[in-house]
């Protein structure tokens, strides 16, 4: 019982790396600018580096010999159980940065508190990924205030993607019966912990980037059920053609 | 008669396929030979998560290891403890420079001290006076800067602790 509630956990968090880091990569070549063309794709690169060591993981405790590949594309959408932010499209710049930004400040304590998980494996691949996600959370934060706190088109432009973001932000932080489970064996860390520290940073960074939280708090929730906005169906199309087309095929 | 020493001279020869001047050893990025079970075991990690040389780095050294007759061999990829800039040999720092790529700075002190952008010193000409074009660069492990004396833009190697 335990090894199938640590597995959905991981294959939780290696599906938000994979379909962000596979939606970051959509901006290659498409970049406002080359050097964010660039970071866009580093920190996608990242991200789809996380999801490997993560989706490994998440095969060896299903013990039945399949890989970061085999999970990767060889699921079927209501398979994927990464949070609905994630799959949100692009839109424009302010909108593809405040969704990084609202990821990575969620991402950064919870890589952080997973350092003491009492999983060996866990906590080596949080070890490994938190430094990265400092990172890019410093790039994203400092994108948040150059453009709430810019001209007013930009401002406008983060204050519209996050009154249309902050709805999938609650997501993040839920929890199944199962995870109660990995938290009282010291797995897991608590996703209150988490929120606390995710709320500190959000509300310090968006009040210097001098943008408002929306008050109508409405939030949406299935990603972690499997049940997807439309857009996840689309972005699979493409992830996945390869294999479909040639299944086995490699590189 | 074949011994760690004489495997991690061979593995000397082996380097960065996006840095060829420096060595698996010169980057940090070997951590440990041993023999295991009648087996040699090569133990690597990555520099970052999603470093696409590492299949690369894993198949160079076992053919370095092949062309000397070793093939009762594995390379192990190890996550913790993650790799730092840290680990980069004084020889490394030297032969970046001399590459062209400013070597990591310690950025962690100055920032709380001044709470201003590290100083990068130029490879080229040495000046201090040089300023970030951008956080990410043609690596995952660089950023991208440019001299304002010599105008030279170059690769920095990140500081990763």
């Amino acid at each position: 019982m335990k090894n199938e509630a640590l597995y959905n956990y991981v294959l939780r968090l290696g599906d938000d790396s994979l379909i962000l880091g596979q939606r970051l990569g959509e901006w290659c070549g498409h970049g406002p600018i080359l050097e964010e063309d660039i970071a866009m794709t580093n920190i996608s690169l990242d991200l789809i580096g996380q999801a490997m060591s993560l989706l490994d993981y998440a095969g060896e405790l299903d013990g039945q010999g399949k890989d970061h590949d085999d999970l990767a594309f060889l699921r079927f959408e209501h398979e994927y159980r990464n949070a609905l932010l994630v799959e949100q499209p692009n839109g424009d710049f302010a909108n593809t940065m405040m969704r990084q930004f609202l990821f990575d400040a969620f991402r950064k304590p919870l890589y952080e508190k997973m350092l003491a998980s009492t999983d060996k494996q866990l906590a080596a691949i949080a070890e490994k990924s938190l430094k990265e996600t400092r990172y890019h959370l410093k790039h994203t934060s400092e994108w948040i205030i150059r453009m709430g706190d810019g001209t007013d088109e930009s401002h406008q432009r983060a204050q519209t993607a996050l009154d249309l973001l902050w709805r999938y932000t609650d997501e993040l932080f839920s929890e199944t019966s199962d995870d109660q489970l990995l938290i009282s064996a010291g797995i897991a860390p608590s996703m209150l912990d988490v929120k606390a520290e995710w709320s500190k940073t959000v509300k310090e960074v968006l009040q210097e980037a001098t943008l408002v939280i929306p008050t109508n708090n409405w939030q949406f929730e299935g990603g972690r059920r499997g049940v997807h906005s439309e857009h996840l169906g689309y972005l699979l199309a493409e992830l996945q053609y390869m294999q479909r087309a040639y299944p086995n095929m490699k590189w | 008669m074949v011994t760690k020493d004489s495997i991690l001279s061979w593995l000397e020869e082996v380097c960065d396929p996006e840095i060829p001047v420096l060595s698996l050893s010169d980057l940090g990025v070997l951590r440990d030979v041993s023999f295991v079970n009648e087996e040699w075991v090569i133990t690597i990690t990555p520099t970052y998560s999603g470093c696409p040389a590492m299949k690369t780095m894993e198949d160079d050294v076992l053919a370095k290891l092949k062309s000397h007759g070793i093939t009762n061999v594995r390379v192990e990829l190890i996550l913790s403890p993650a790799w730092t800039t840290d680990w980069l040999s004084i020889e490394g720092r030297k032969k970046l420079r001399a590459f062209g790529i400013a070597p990591p700075e310690d950025e962690v002190d100055k920032s709380v001290l001044f709470a201003s952008p590290t100083v990068v010193p130029c490879p080229k000409c040495g000046s201090r006076e040089t300023k970030m074009v951008s956080q990410f660069g043609s690596t995952a492990c660089k950023a991208h800067y440019q001299c304002l004396t010599c105008l030279e833009p170059y690769d920095y190697f990140k500081c990763l602790k």
